[in-house]
């Protein structure tokens, strides 16, 4: 009972949080180059497309779903705004390029949401589906080829914010503050309205939800359509960043985001998790990377090691079922 | 007693070939506790649905509220009129607070209007202190037990503005304390002006806190009576329209000793449990929910391992890794949760019944062969006089007496020597239930040993030889049904 409500009381944010801290403390000692502006900036610069796939994904997984299609969507995404700009609407700009980005993500979770709700299929396997579909399509129309010829909006980097350093200067660019609007977004759609506080509801139980009058097309569309309308964005920033599309660029980021949101504790079962824990989830797992590289460790260890950090957080986070099943009973 | 909250006359209802609902007639006062009886299937759901704007009836009806007289009733029209259905399940939303639960439908109707966290808190607060209940708003309700739960429920219908509010079997998993208290909020919440309605299947509750009961049989009114001066044998003979005898097992049947327990304790659960039983008896085991009851099973049953004493089969040692180890030793445990765990529900009821033996079913080895699964299965049902169409149907497609049939007949197939039984007779009907307990009858008169675990006083007086009463994991009592009356067993078990 003292382990459940201390977790309560600190929740998996507040021990995300905590460990954040002390890898920064322990890095800051172990290494000279880990606590300084252009590392933290250059962190929230390379983060920030993995943050808003994040905070698209914990929406999804909040109501009760997986996605693992929204990688690839990104990728179709950037492919299609590039070509209908760069062929039809000469080039565009900045505003334009992120609404169609935001237009056709949201057409593609909306294509999740649909084949979902009106033929009852579970989500895991919908996605799958769908992530074969679209990366085909992209595969099969471009033939593997990349686009180097983006449009010069694209193409340069915008600072936003230029602060001096200690080796010359550290620098925030776009994407970093794209990616605080959609966590703030985000953030006050599920915390701050009753339409967020119902996807909660439905996830935690559809069946309540449903007799309370909750609809769940309304809760599916909008997911999904705001995993995709988030992977959309995140896919431009991505091409923002690199300067050119690749068409296997982001596939296989689907999985480590997963992990990352899960790790900021979200649930395959639905009604649990948060922004902010999925953002920590991914800080969490940047860091220690960043931490790694600088201690010299190779990278090829870095994915055996996030595995075994998400598989301890879980365990911990369950240590209390462990126990048994009437003094449990009792206490609570 | 006050003026009418409603009155529904000629509510008829038809589905395909069958008449479900047949000119019932249905009143409740004002500030009335009513209680609407009958078996599972004879049309209470049926009735609240249409009630609640669920379902629309065959033409004819008549709904009036008062002075006011309605044909028809909408979903819409219901709500408005403060009409609201606590179902069994009481659909909350565990991962949510008390408070985000009790304000949810302030979500569904405004879904972008900003909100704040301490809002829920002070709107649910002052739900909860107007009617003097003990809930913490800010606590989420997967850590609640299932009588606050309920709480939470009557909490959000109440702040909903419910003026009559149906709550069906609410005290079908609460402990004789959690029934006390619900049943107190439910005389309180009367006494407000409130109506309530309780379906419930424990007729001695019934009897205590209802001022007046609608029994309802296949689809028909049997009639509306007070509560005063009714008994339950009564009660069940309108429910059932059998005269179902109650009277203990007539004489003891004692044979050789078969398991014995010695100062059997596991921490936490149970102390210092002693007892033997013989062949061809029934011991019933019965105590409040919490008692141990299920405890001691599990522990006979290898599921759990005492922590101190010992268990002897036929005078042996008796050391049980696992339920495997326990049936090979020729134990058999039905549980009480028979849709989580005594059935599998999506599953055919030959698998049902062939799945404790499976190895004895192959032929040639490593091959289950579909007629002996079909051959053994069709022997049960014959034995058990189970009601099966098609033996090849999901399990879920018959009643609760059935299911129950078929949940034993698992259990009957490894041919057991000691057969615990926990709470068999769980969602099934009042009429189904004597068949159940002819049939545990029946089994040891043919020399089985039966250990019947009940909370009803009534089913172990009538069917045990002895009776143990738990308390806190303890022995507190035994007791000789023969030689006293259900009132006594029953005040001992709530003592």
């Amino acid at each position: 009972m003292h382990k459940r409500l201390l977790n309560r009381r600190i929740g998996t944010e507040g021990t995300l949080l905590g460990i954040l801290m002390l890898l920064y403390v322990v890095l800051a000692l172990a290494t000279d180059s880990f606590l300084t502006l252009q590392n933290l900036f250059d962190l929230l610069n390379n983060q920030s497309v993995n943050i808003i796939f994040a905070v698209g994904l914990v929406v999804v997984l909040i109501a009760g779903g997986i996605d693992i299609s929204f990688a690839v969507a990104a990728s179709v995404v950037q492919y299609v705004v590039l070509t209908l700009l760069m062929n039809y609407l000469g080039g565009g700009s900045w505003l334009l390029g992120i609404l169609l980005s935001m237009l056709v993500g949201m057409l593609l979770g909306l294509f999740n949401a649909l084949l979902i709700h009106r033929f009852r299929i579970v989500s895991i396997i919908v996605t799958i589906g769908t992530f074969n579909l679209f990366f085909g399509l992209l595969m099969y129309f471009t033939s593997g080829v990349s686009i180097y010829d983006i449009p010069d909006w694209l193409y340069y980097s915008v600072p936003l914010l230029d602060l001096p350093a200690e080796r010359g200067s550290a620098t925030l660019y776009l994407p970093a503050a794209v990616m605080v609007v959609m966590v703030i977004l985000t953030w006050f759609i599920l915390a701050r309205t009753g339409f967020g506080r119902a996807i909660y509801g439905f996830g935690s139980s559809p069946e309540s939800a449903r007799r309370s009058g909750v609809s769940a097309w309304k809760i599916y569309a909008f997911a999904y359509g705001w995993l995709g309308l988030c992977a959309g964005v995140a896919g431009l920033m991505q091409a923002h960043i690199v300067q050119e599309v690749v068409p296997n660029a982001l596939i296989g980021q689907e999985l480590p985001i997963l992990a990352a949101v899960v790790l900021g504790g979200a649930t395959l079962g639905g009604g649990r998790g948060s922004v902010l824990g999925a953002v920590l989830g991914v800080l969490l797992l940047a860091v220690v990377q960043n931490g790694l590289n600088l201690l010299g460790v190779t990278p090829y260890a870095f994915r055996m090691i996030v595995g075994l950090i998400i598989l301890i957080a879980i365990t911990t986070s369950n240590l209390g079922n462990l126990l048994p099943r009437t003094s449990k009973a009792r206490n609570v | 007693m006050g003026d009418i909250a409603i009155r529904a006359r000629h509510v008829s209802k038809i589905f395909g070939q069958s008449r479900v609902l047949d000119d019932v007639e249905f009143e409740l006062r004002r500030g009335e506790v009513l209680c609407l009886a009958g078996e599972n299937g004879c049309g209470k759901s049926t009735l609240i649905k249409i009630i609640n704007g669920v379902y629309t009836p065959e033409a004819g009806v008549e709904f009036s509220f008062g002075d006011e007289t309605l044909s028809a009733i909408s979903p819409i029209e219901a709500r408005s009129r403060g009409i609201h259905v606590i179902w069994q399940d009481l659909a909350l939303f565990p991962h949510l607070t008390v408070a985000e639960n009790i304000v949810f439908d302030d979500y569904v109707a405004k879904p972008w209007r900003p909100i704040s966290s301490k809002e829920a808190l002070t709107q649910s607060l002052e739900i909860i202190q107007q009617f003097g209940l003990d809930l913490d708003p800010m606590a989420r309700v997967e850590d609640l037990s299932i009588a606050h739960r309920q709480l939470v429920a009557i909490c959000r219908v109440l702040r909903a503005g419910a003026s009559i509010i149906f709550m069906d079997e609410p005290t079908a998993s609460l402990t004789y304390k959690e029934v006390q208290t619900l049943l107190g909020i439910t005389r309180s919440l009367a006494a407000k002006g409130i109506s309530i309605v309780l379906v419930s299947h424990r007729l001695v509750e019934v009897l205590e806190v209802c001022q007046r009961v609608t029994v309802l049989r296949n689809g028909k009114l049997v009639g509306t009576y007070p509560t005063e001066g009714m008994t339950q044998a009564r009660l069940s003979t309108l429910m059932t329209g059998l005269e179902l005898e109650f009277t203990p097992r007539a004489e003891t049947h004692k044979g050789a000793p078969v398991l014995e327990l010695k100062n059997l304790s596991r921490e936490g659960e149970f102390e210092n449990i002693s007892f033997t039983l013989h062949r061809g008896e029934i011991l019933g085991l019965t105590g409040l929910l919490g008692a141990g009851r299920t405890e001691i099973a599990h522990t006979i049953f290898g599921m759990t391992q005492p922590t101190s004493g010992q268990l002897l089969k036929e005078g042996q040692p008796l050391t049980l890794r696992s339920n495997r180890d326990a049936v090979r030793h020729r134990i058999a445990y039905l549980s009480e949760d028979r849709l989580n765990l005594g059935l599998v529900q999506n599953q055919s009821i030959n698998m049902n019944t062939a799945v404790t033996v499976l190895p004895k079913l192959e032929k040639p080895r490593f091959f289950l062969s579909p007629q002996r699964i079909k051959a053994l299965t069709a022997h049960w049902i014959e034995q058990l006089k189970t009601k099966v169409s098609d033996a090849e149907l999901a399990v879920s497609s018959l009643s609760g007496g059935n299911q129950q049939r078929i949940a034993l007949a698992k259990w009957l197939a490894t041919e057991p020597e000691v057969l615990i039984l926990d709470c068999p007779t769980i969602g099934v009907d009042v009429g189904a239930k004597a068949g159940i307990f002819d049939i545990i009858r029946n089994l040891a008169d043919q020399g089985m040993a039966i250990i019947l675990i009940s909370d009803e006083a009534g089913e172990i007086w009538m069917n045990a030889d002895r009776a143990l009463v738990l308390r806190e994991g303890r022995i507190y009592s035994e007791v000789t049904p023969a030689e006293t009356t259900e009132e006594a067993l029953e005040a001992i078990i709530n003592a």
